[in-house]
């Protein structure tokens, strides 16, 4: 879809997995999700985190593939790896800087997302950005998200000395000074632990 | 006699639960699909969906762009909800009761059998010792008829919903304060606030789709106020957040409305205009400072000034909330406290203000409104009212004086059959023995029933009990309407017909009505002719759908109640200008003076036990615990605590420990996070059995509404022994 980028704001996220349930659901993924999401650190906090390639313009994964396995077309969207030249090395699995391809044993082959390239090539949207419940994926144009939104997109980063620009867009909160996730940071005081051993009366 | 004659192990071997993975077929792409626009069968949201059917068989969705609510988007179970289709478990003929389990019947006999049973227990015993059960996942069309079926073709008073576990409490408190029981704005309204009060609402598990609702009054400048014992995914970046101690709403909301009258933040124009009883409650919540608040509700005194800051001047507001303030033996006091904030700021019935409780079944609006409640009549009228009464007589043609009068609620029917009152049970679409307070007394009764009857597409850890077991239909199935959350009678189309020997639910109804000698009184042919009828029966009532028709609701994707004729567009936003639905036109304040819960922490029981939903199950889980990928993501329950209350009690995450209160225990693995209160340990409460919530809380009663206490009661918790 010309004119239409991919938004991807965790700040957003509610850890449904509606993303992940989609994507399993493309014939050819025959019930494997390509993109995957997870807790940031569940103890803590209910943030998540969903993923789904950035499609970077220079992709490292293609760059250290021994096999040249892995291809961008014209669009800028960087595909699986192609089945007859994978080696199964996972080379790309161990470069990529933000953590998106997966190794698949049962077929050895390196399989990720490749942004719905069979729908985004028929004018639909993306499947997992069209179910997102909390548009924490959009797939929209960037006029679109720049009025609607507070959150600034961001699609260059800084990785030591390697700088990665991307086809999709990560959502930048404007000057969030510090979120706290401990619910005893929201209560009154430390006595709000229930004394086991002796009776203590809750709220009057 | 409903005691099982086959073990657990060898049930589940053939009736499941068992996991579907796949599609019917396997994953190869089905060419010559038909999508058929319909919805999810999965929460009050009712999110439009497009069924992939090839050959009769439901094998995939598609995202529905178009339908104005969701816009495409699913939650999880949506997007997975195909997979209930072409299940192994499906029930496929009726099954009536053997010496090792069940076998399959004709549906001769296991009709007949029922009737019998119902003829022989009413002569024995009187009318009333048969009871229904009825559920707010079916369309208004079998609710209508559930209705209608019990008070007709069985003629007892005891038929009730298993809405009546869900949201009564709400639907109580919304006709005392406004007159009516229904959301009171579209929530279109809702990215349109300044500021949101989400209160007992779990919106990013239970109804996912609305927090893109939230998060665009949020990019529209809106503050964002989430009160819950836990840091559920939308309180995680709210600006305010009140962890309320469990069972404590009420003195919460007094303790916000206290503030707002001395800061001035009400509106007297409004509340002279249009409502009655402000001064009294103006009393009520004068004790209540921000102090003696926090002391009740453990939220400290500066958040519930804040709180009064955000909402009181606020220019626009919407105030929502579901099962947290609802699901309580206080659950009208809770949401009418609640409502109080709404109306004292006269911000209610305009584009961007207002007001709504979240229905959290399929059919959670529509199911409560066209007479399967103990307490009413189609059209959401009241059966003890002699000119409502009257109405629907004449309507079904039958004498005034053979309508039953109000009889017991769910929770109530359980209590009788323990008592021996009520000897025989037809049951649809609920599942009782997970989903009712105190499992162990629900197993009891079922087992003490002279004969349990049951319709149902699976067979359920209830249905396991039943004496008969009629194979009914899927919601795509069958075609229909159900009203949404927000008052908006939407259209189901059938995707499918019923696989095997199993058949549409309302025609086993009309079936069974006509083997009761009442053939006359339901002559459908189809499921329209019940839908006419009961947009007819609701004419000039509460809930008033005789302008609307399945083509209207189609053309218009939806159309919201009342709607008194086929030129009327629908009502999506209630009380504009002001005006409310009792006779005198003006709303009402209610004070209540909080009361702790039925049950109270103490020495014994130090730890409030709370319960709720996860995002990849529904309900009872009779149908989400049988699809694969939904299970996977949430196996089984956890018992979330907070670190401070693990380390005192020598606990550590993915620990085994012993859950126990007065009525059960359990044992179930520790997650350990502190997004929950020190005090307070939550167990979602999908699963059957041994890992059932429900053998925990408390069968405690709100002395209006009949809904029980999920939300709070005491327990213990420690390590278990391995």
């Amino acid at each position: 879809m010309n004119g239409y980028d991919f938004f991807i704001d965790p700040s957003r996220c509610i850890g449904c997995k509606a993303c992940m349930q989609a994507c399993m659901e493309c014939d050819t993924h025959r019930g494997r999700s390509m993109i995957h999401l997870e807790f940031v650190d569940r103890s803590a906090s209910t943030q998540t985190s969903p993923v789904v390639c950035m499609h970077c313009e220079d992709p490292t994964c293609a760059r250290v593939c021994p096999a040249d396995a892995i291809k961008q077309t014209e669009d800028g969207i960087v595909h699986s790896s192609l089945k007859p030249r994978c080696i199964g090395c996972s080379n790309c699995v161990l470069a990529c800087p933000f953590g998106v391809p997966h190794y698949v044993a049962q077929i050895d082959q390196m399989m990720k997302c490749d942004m719905c390239f069979d729908r985004t090539s028929i004018g639909k949207k993306p499947m997992c950005a069209t179910v997102c419940p909390s548009q924490a994926l959009y797939f929209g144009s960037t006029e679109d998200v720049e009025r609607m939104r507070v959150e600034r997109p961001i699609n260059e980063f800084k990785f030591g000395n390697q700088t990665v620009r991307t086809k999709v867009h990560l959502m930048s909160s404007p000057a969030t000074d510090q979120l706290d996730f401990d619910v005893m940071s929201f209560m009154p005081g430390e006595d709000q632990v229930p004394d086991i051993t002796e009776f203590v009366v809750w709220g009057g | 006699m409903a005691i099982l004659t086959l073990d657990e192990k060898s049930l589940i071997e053939k009736y499941g639960p068992s996991l579907n993975y796949e599609p019917h077929g396997g994953w190869t792409e089905q060419k010559d699909c038909t999508l058929v626009k319909t919805h999810c069968c999965f929460c009050g949201v009712q999110c439009g969906i497009q069924l992939k059917v090839h050959d009769n068989k439901v094998v995939g969705f598609e995202p529905w762009e178009e339908f104005p609510v969701n816009k495409g988007m699913l939650c999880p179970k949506g997007v997975k909800r195909y997979l209930q289709n072409e299940h192994p478990d499906r029930l496929l003929s009726p099954l009536v009761r053997s010496h090792d389990g069940f076998r399959e019947a004709t549906w001769d006999e296991a009709l007949n059998r029922t009737v019998d049973a119902i003829r022989r227990i009413q002569n024995q015993y009187g009318r009333d010792a048969f009871a229904m059960l009825g559920g707010a996942s079916m369309t208004n069309e079998k609710a209508y008829l559930i209705g209608k079926f019990a008070r007709v073709a069985l003629r007892t008073a005891n038929i009730d919903y298993n809405g009546r576990l869900c949201m009564v409490s709400a639907g109580a408190a919304n006709k005392m304060a406004f007159g009516v029981d229904r959301a009171a704005n579209p929530w279109s309204d809702i990215p349109l606030a300044k500021a949101v009060i989400i209160s007992g609402a779990n919106i990013g598990e239970c109804f996912p789709i609305l927090t893109d609702y939230i998060w665009r009054a949020r990019d529209n400048g809106a503050k964002i106020i989430v009160i819950d014992p836990r840091m559920t995914p939308i309180a995680r970046t709210a600006d305010l957040f009140l962890p309320v101690r469990p069972g404590r709403d009420s003195a919460l909301a007094n303790g916000i409305l206290h503030v707002m009258v001395e800061r001035g933040w009400i509106d007297r124009e409004f509340i002279d205009e249009h409502t009655h009883g402000f001064e009294a409650v103006k009393e009520v919540v004068a004790k209540y400072d921000p102090r003696y608040t926090e002391k009740i509700t453990g939220v400290p005194a500066a958040s519930i000034v804040k709180a009064a800051e955000i909402w009181g001047p606020a220019e626009t507001s919407m105030l929502l909330h579901a099962r947290g303030v609802e699901h309580q033996s206080k659950g009208v006091e809770n949401v009418l406290t609640y409502i109080n904030l709404v109306l004292a700021t006269g911000r209610i019935g305009k584009p961007g203000s207002g007001y709504g409780t979240i229905t959290g079944q399929g059919n959670g609006q529509g199911g409560r409104e066209h007479g399967q409640r103990c307490n009413q009549l189609p059209g959401a009228r009241d059966i003890e009212n002699p000119e409502h009464r009257k109405f629907i007589a004449d309507f079904w043609r039958v004498a005034e004086s053979e309508i039953p009068h109000t009889g017991l609620t769910a929770v109530e029917i359980f209590d009788a059959i323990e008592t021996g009152d009520i000897k025989g049970l037809l049951s649809i679409s609920f599942n009782p023995l997970v989903s009712i307070p105190d499992a162990n007394r629900t197993r009891a009764g079922l087992n003490k029933l002279e004969f349990f009857g049951v319709i149902d597409f699976f067979l359920s850890e209830t249905a396991r009990h039943a004496d008969v077991v009629l194979a009914g239909s899927l919601q795509e199935e069958d075609e229909g309407t159900v009203t949404t959350g927000e008052g908006r009678c939407v259209r189901l189309n059938k995707s499918v017909t019923p696989p095997g020997n199993a058949r549409v639910d309302w025609e086993i109804l009309t079936d069974l009505a006509t083997r009761l000698g009442q053939k006359e009184y339901f002559p459908y042919l189809i499921a329209n002719d019940i839908f006419r009828e009961l947009a007819a029966a609701s004419k000039g009532g509460s809930a008033d759908y005789s302008g609307m028709t399945y083509e209207k609701i189609e053309k218009n994707m939806g159309v919201f109640w009342p709607c008194p004729s086929y030129t009327h567009p629908g009502t999506p936003r209630l009380f504009e200008g002001g005006k409310f639905h009792h006779p005198d036109g003006k709303a009402k304040f209610h004070g209540f003076e909080y009361r702790p819960p039925s049950e109270d922490v103490d020495a014994e029981y130090p730890i409030f036990f709370t319960t709720g939903r996860v995002v990849s199950q529904y309900l009872s889980g009779n149908q989400t615990r049988r699809i694969g990928p939904l299970v996977d993501q949430y196996p089984e329950p956890l018992c979330e605590m907070h670190p401070l209350l693990a380390a005192k009690l020598g606990i550590a995450d993915g620990d085994m420990v012993l859950v126990s209160t007065r009525r059960g225990e359990m044992r179930v693995p520790a997650q350990i996070v502190k997004t929950i209160r020190p005090d307070t340990v939550f167990i979602p409460y999908h699963w059957p059995g041994k890992k059932s919530a429900n053998l925990l809380t408390k069968r405690a009663l709100d002395p209006i509404s009949k809904i029980p206490d999920y939300k709070v009661c005491a327990c213990r918790v420690e390590k278990a022994s391995l």
